[in-house]
C-alpha cells in the first residue's frame, strides 16, 4: 500500500505561521497519521521577564494581531487578581464591549475571509445565473427566519461580472490557485456565488467592528485603553454621541450576521450534512472553557459570565466538571522547549532546545516527528487533552444548562435538522463560531445600553485605585477568559515590583500543541486524522478542519508517503487559464 | 541605544542632497507625474477593473471619493493642485504588482491593512492594487502558495513592491522562523524575495526596527529589514500596526512619481513621520496650560488634559497619528485616554522608561536627525542608494551586546 507523505507549508489564510505534515494512504486518501509545528518562535515570555507588571498588557497584546485586545486584557486581569484590584462598573461594561466587538470581528473575519473558501468554490460561481443566486439567499434566509443581507438580482449580476473579469484576465490575485473544481466542494454554483458575494461584503462590515472597537480602544488593531484597574476611555464612555454610533454600527453588524452570516450557516449544515453525520473533522470531542464576559461586578472569577467554564469529556453532556486553573501544565515532550516534566504556568519555563528537521529530502524538510517538532507546548488539562474555542463554549454552555446558549444552540439545530452529535465535526465547529456572533450582536447593544444608564446615573468613575508599592512586592496572580478562539489565560509571578515570571497558554497551544509524554494527540492532529482526500494531490479537506479551528499561527501541510520519500506532486489547478 | 544610533550614523551619514521644496520643484514633479501616470494609463493593466466601474458598481458617491483624495493628498504633504493626479492615479494602482509576505509577526498590520478605510479602499485592495501574494488572505496552501509566490515574482521581477511584515530571526542561525516545504529560514526567504523586487516596504514596527521580538533580550536575534537586505531600496512605515493610511499613501505616491517617498534618516516617508505626535496633539492646549492628568480616570481625564505625566511619550515620538488616526478617523490612542507608547520609534519597548511613567522631555529629540542626515535625503526620495547595514556592522553590533 503506498502513502503519501504531505508537506503543506505554508499553510495560508491563517495568522501566524505553521506546517503539517500528513501521512495519506494512496489508495484510499485516507489520513493515517499527522504531525502540526509551529514554525515560528518570538520568546515574548522571556522579553516580559523583569519588567513592570503594568506594562506588561502593551506587550503581551502584541503576542497576536487578532486576538489582540484579549490578550491585552487578560494580561491586565492577571495583574489585577495578583494585586485583588477589582473594576468598576463602566471598566468592565466597556471591556465586555470591546471585547465583544472583537468575538464578532474575528469570527466573521475567520469564516469569510480565512475559512470560507475552503467550502466555496469561487470559479464554480461562474456557473451560476444571478437569479438563481437571490433565490438561494432569499430561500436560506427564510430557514433562518430572517430577513436577507441581500436578495436583489442586480447585486448578485454585479458580482458574477467583477468574477467574470477576473477570471478572463487569467490572474486572480489571491484567488489564484486555488484547488477550484475539488470534487469535495459540494456547493451549487447558485450557491457559491452568493457566499462569495458574502465574502465580498463582509470585508465592509469588518471594518464597521475595527471602528466599533476604535471607538473606546484608540486604535485597531492593538487598542490602548486598557489598564491595570480600569479603562481610560472615559471621556468616550461618557459621549452620547460615541455611544449611540457605536450601538448603529452594532445594528448594522447585527443585520448581516442574521440576514446573511447566519442564512450561510444553514445552507453549509445543508449541503455538508454528510460530512457532519460522519463526524469529519471532530476530532478529540472534550472541550475546555475558562469562562469568559463577567455579567456582575466585583472578582470576575466569582461573577456570573456570558460563557461559563467548564470541562465535557468525549461528548458527554451529562457530565460537566468546574474549570480549576490549578489543573493547567505544559508539556514539550515534543516541543522544542528544554523542560522534562509539564509545568504549571506560574513556574513554566520557555527555554528553547531547538533539534532542528530530521531530513532534507530532494529540497523537502521533514520534521523529526518521533522527537522534538514544533515551537508550541501542548498544555494538558488534569494531564487529558482538551479542545478550546467557540464550539467548546457552545458545548459546555450547553451541557451547563445555560438558557441562552442551549436557546441559540437549539433553534439552530431545529431549523437546519440536525442534531447536537452533528456538531462535532469542521462543519459543527465553523457552525459554532456563527452561533456565538449572533449571540454576540444580541447581547452587546444591552451592555451600551448599561452603561449609558450607569453614566446616567451619575457614575463616572473608570479605574479603581491602589498602592502598587504595597500589592506589588510578592504576588502572583491570572488572567483566565476566552478569546474569540477559545481558553486564553496569563499566568503572571510578581517579586519587588518586576515580572519573576511569565506564561501565556493560549487557545492556539491548545488546540495545535504537538504529541505529549504520552504521544497522545492534541486537537488538531487528532481532527485530522482519518480525514479522507477526494483528490489525494490536494489537501483540501485538511485545510478545512485545520481551519476550522481558525489557527492563529499561519499553518503548512506537508503531505509525505510512507516511505518518507516522495512529495506529493501537486496538479496545478489551471484556475488561471479559465 | 547609543550603540544603535552610533552604527546608524555611520551609515547614513554619506547621503547628500538638497532641500528644496518651490513652486518649481511641485511643477515639475506634477509634470513628470502626469507623463507617468498617462504612460501607465495605456499599459495593460493587470487586472481589467477600472475605479470609475468600481465606483459605480458599489454604489460610491464620486464626491465622496474626491473627499478623500483631498485628505489624501493633505496627508502626503502635496499642494492642493495635486489633486486630480491623486485621483488619476488611483485608477492606475493596479499597474504595480504587490507582494505581502508574513515573518516574525503577529499578523497586525495585515489586519490594519484589511480596515483600510476610505470610499472604494476595500475594492483597491482585492481590485485595483495587485496583490499577488499575501500568506494571510490567500486561498492556496502549501505548494500552490508557493507555486503562486514563484510565478509573481517571475512575472512581475523587478517590478513588485513586497511588503514585509514582522521582524527577522538572525540568533542560532535563523532557526526561529522557517517557511516553505523545505523549511527555508526567514533570513534567506526575505534575502531571495528582496533580489528581484523593485522595493521593499518593511511595514509595522518589527519589520522596521526589530519591535516586540527585538526587545531586551532579543531571544532570538529578531532585527529589522533594514538589517538584513542590501542595495535595496527600502522604506520604513513603522508604527503598531503602521497606519494602513501610511501603506497606501506610499504605494500612491510609488505609482505617481515612480519613486519612493521623501525619506527621512530611518527611511521612513517624511510625510508620516516628518512630525512629532506632540506637535499636533489634541491635548497640546493643556500641556502648555500646565494641565495634567495625575491619575487614571481623575477630574483631568475626564476633561481630556493632558497625558504627559501618566507616561504619554508624544513629544518623542514621530508619526502622523493624531491628524490622520485609525479606523476611518475614529480616535486614536491619546483621545482614548491613554499616552502615545511611542510605538513607531526604534526601540520600542525598551527605549522609553515605563509607558505610564513620565519620560523626561527633549524638545530638541529626533533620531533620525541625531543621525545627521534629517533632511538630507536628496530630492523626492528617489531611488536612494542607501548603504544598508553590512554582516560586519551587524556582527560589530552584536560584539557591543546589543
Amino acid at each position: 500500500m503506498a502513502t503519501k507523505h504531505m508537506v503543506i507549508d505554508p499553510i495560508t489564510r491563517i495568522e501566524g505561521h505553521m506546517r503539517i505534515e500528513a501521512v495519506v494512504d494512496e489508495t484510499t486518501g485516507e489520513v493515517q497519521d499527522v504531525f502540526c509545528s509551529s514554525t515560528m518562535f518570538r520568546g515574548i515570555e522571556t522579553i516580559l521577564k523583569g519588567r513592570d507588571p503594568r506594562d506588561c498588557g502593551l506587550m503581551a497584546m502584541r503576542i497576536c494581531g487578532v486576538c489582540t485586545v484579549t490578550h491585552f486584557q487578560r494580561s491586565i486581569e492577571s495583574v489585577e487578581n495578583a494585586f485583588n484590584v477589582t473594576v468598576p462598573t463602566n471598566a468592565r461594561l466597556m471591556r465586555n464591549i470591546i471585547q465583544g466587538a472583537l468575538f464578532m470581528h474575528d469570527h466573521l473575519v475567520h469564516y469569510y475571509h480565512l475559512h470560507s473558501l475552503d467550502w466555496v468554490d469561487v470559479i464554480s460561481a461562474l456557473d451560476a445565473t444571478p437569479q438563481a443566486a437571490a433565490t438561494e439567499a432569499a430561500k436560506w434566509a427564510n430557514v433562518a427566519g430572517e430577513t436577507p443581507w441581500t436578495a436583489d438580482v442586480q447585486t448578485f449580476t454585479d458580482m458574477k461580472d467583477r468574477l467574470v473579469k477576473f477570471v478572463k484576465k487569467g490572474r486572480l490575485g489571491i484567488f489564484g490557485n486555488g484547488y477550484w473544481g475539488n470534487p469535495s466542494y459540494k456547493l451549487t454554483p447558485a450557491q457559491n456565488l452568493v457566499a462569495i458575494t458574502h465574502y465580498f461584503q463582509a470585508l465592509d462590515i469588518q471594518r464597521d467592528l475595527g471602528q466599533m472597537m476604535t471607538i473606546f480602544g484608540g486604535k485597531d488593531p492593538h487598542p490602548q485603553s486598557l489598564v491595570v484597574g480600569g479603562v481610560t476611555s472615559i471621556i468616550d464612555i461618557k459621549d452620547p454621541a460615541k455611544r449611540q454610533l457605536f450601538k448603529d454600527l452594532a445594528l448594522r453588524v447585527r443585520a448581516f450576521i442574521k440576514g446573511a452570516y447566519m442564512p450561510d450557516m444553514y445552507m453549509l449544515a445543508n449541503m455538508y450534512k454528510s460530512e457532519m453525520a460522519a463526524g469529519d473533522g471532530a476530532g478529540l470531542k472534550s472541550f475546555l472553557v475558562y469562562g469568559g464576559f463577567p455579567l456582575n461586578d466585583g472578582d470576575i472569577y466569582s461573577a456570573n459570565m456570558l460563557f461559563p467554564g467548564g470541562i465535557v469529556h468525549n461528548g458527554d453532556l451529562t457530565k460537566v466538571t468546574d474549570f480549576d486553573p490549578a489543573m493547567v501544565t505544559e508539556d514539550v515532550t515534543h516541543a522544542w522547549y528544554a523542560a522534562t516534566t509539564p509545568e504549571h504556568p506560574y513556574v513554566g519555563t520557555t527555554t528553547p532546545n531547538y533539534t532542528d528537521f530530521k531530513s532534507k529530502v530532494n529540497g523537502v524538510a521533514y520534521l523529526d516527528t518521533a522527537n522534538k517538532y514544533s515551537w508550541i507546548k501542548s498544555p494538558l488539562y488534569n494531564d487529558t487533552r482538551v479542545e478550546v474555542g467557540p464550539l467548546a463554549r457552545m458545548i459546555v454552555g450547553y451541557a451547563r444548562g445555560d438558557t441562552r446558549i442551549k436557546g441559540y444552540v437549539d433553534n439552530f439545530n431545529k431549523r437546519a435538522g440536525i442534531t447536537i452529535d452533528n456538531l462535532y465535526s469542521s462543519v459543527g465547529r465553523t457552525i459554532g463560531r456563527a452561533l456565538e456572533s449572533e449571540l454576540m450582536s444580541d447581547i452587546i447593544t444591552d451592555w451600551v445600553d448599561e452603561l449609558s444608564t450607569n453614566i446616567n446615573s451619575g457614575d463616572f468613575t473608570s479605574w479603581s485605585k491602589f498602592d502598587f508599592a504595597t500589592v506589588s512586592q510578592n504576588a502572583e496572580g491570572y488572567g483566565v477568559e476566552e478569546a474569540p478562539r477559545g481558553a486564553l489565560g496569563h499566568w503572571i509571578r510578581i517579586e519587588n515590583g518586576k515580572v519573576a515570571n511569565y506564561q501565556a497558554v493560549v487557545p492556539s497551544t491548545w488546540n495545535a500543541g504537538p504529541r505529549d509524554h504520552l504521544g497522545r494527540m492534541g486537537a488538531y492532529e487528532s481532527a485530522l486524522k482519518g480525514i479522507k482526500l477526494a483528490n489525494i494531490d490536494e489537501p483540501l479537506e485538511i485545510l478545512r478542519a485545520v481551519h476550522s479551528f481558525d489557527p492563529c499561527i499561519a499553518c503548512a501541510v506537508h503531505v509525505i508517503n510512507t516511505q518518507g520519500k516522495e512529495l506529493a506532486s501537486y496538479k496545478i489547478n489551471p484556475v488561471c487559464a479559465v | 541605544m547609543e550603540n544603535d544610533l552610533a552604527v546608524q550614523k555611520s551609515l547614513y551619514s554619506k547621503v547628500n542632497g538638497i532641500e528644496k521644496r518651490d513652486d518649481d520643484f511641485y511643477k515639475e514633479l506634477y509634470a513628470r507625474s502626469e507623463k507617468r501616470i498617462d504612460s501607465l494609463a495605456k499599459t495593460n493593466p493587470f487586472t481589467e477593473e477600472e475605479l470609475d466601474e468600481v465606483l459605480l458598481e458599489d454604489g460610491y458617491d464620486r464626491r465622496d471619493f474626491m473627499k478623500w483624495v483631498s485628505a489624501t493628498t493633505a496627508m502626503l504633504m502635496l499642494p492642493g493642485f495635486f489633486e486630480p493626479l491623486v485621483a488619476k492615479t488611483v485608477q492606475v494602482l493596479n499597474r504595480v504588482p504587490v507582494i505581502w509576505i508574513n515573518l516574525q509577526d503577529c499578523a497586525g498590520n495585515s489586519e490594519a491593512f484589511l480596515r483600510t478605510d476610505g470610499p472604494t479602499v476595500d475594492e483597491l485592495i482585492l481590485d485595483i492594487i495587485t496583490l499577488e501574494f499575501h500568506e494571510l488572505l490567500m486561498a492556496p496552501s502549501g505548494e500552490q502558495a508557493e507555486l503562486q509566490l514563484e510565478n509573481a515574482m517571475t512575472t512581475f521581477k523587478d517590478e513588485y513592491l513586497l511588503f514585509v511584515e514582522g521582524s527577522i530571526p538572525t540568533a542560532a542561525n535563523g532557526i526561529y522562523g522557517t517557511i516553505g516545504t523545505s523549511g527555508e529560514t526567514y533570513v534567506d526567504h526575505l534575502v531571495r524575495l528582496s533580489a528581484d523586487a523593485k522595493a521593499i516596504v518593511a511595514v509595522g514596527t518589527c519589520a522596521t526596527f526589530g519591535g516586540v521580538p527585538a526587545a531586551a533580550p532579543n531571544p532570538t536575534g529578531a532585527r529589522g529589514v533594514m538589517d538584513i537586505v542590501q542595495n535595496k531600496p527600502i522604506v520604513n512605515i513603522p508604527a503598531c500596526p503602521a497606519n494602513p493610511a501610511n501603506m497606501l499613501g506610499v504605494i500612491l505616491l510609488y505609482v505617481m512619481t515612480g519613486e519612493l517617498p521623501d525619506l527621512d534618516g530611518l527611511l521612513r516617508p517624511k510625510f508620516a513621520f516628518g512630525y512629532r505626535i506632540h506637535d499636533a496633539c489634541e491635548r497640546r492646549v493643556h500641556f502648555d496650560a500646565g494641565e495634567y492628568v495625575e491619575e487614571w480616570g481623575d477630574a483631568a481625564a475626564q476633561a481630556g488634559h493632558c497625558l504627559y505625566k501618566m507616561g504619554c511619550k508624544g513629544p518623542m515620538t514621530f508619526n502622523n497619528c493624531p491628524t490622520v488616526k485609525y479606523n476611518r478617523g475614529t480616535s486614536w490612542p491619546v483621545a482614548a485616554g491613554h499616552g502615545c507608547i511611542g510605538c513607531s520609534e526604534p526601540g520600542f519597548f525598551d527605549k522609553f522608561d515605563r509607558f505610564e511613567a513620565p519620560t523626561p522631555f527633549n524638545p530638541n529629540y529626533n533620531p533620525a536627525s541625531d543621525m545627521g542626515v534629517y533632511g538630507a535625503a536628496a530630492g523626492l526620495g528617489l531611488f536612494t542608494a542607501f548603504k544598508q547595514l553590512t554582516k560586519d556592522s551587524v556582527a560589530q553590533e552584536e560584539e557591543n551586546g546589543n
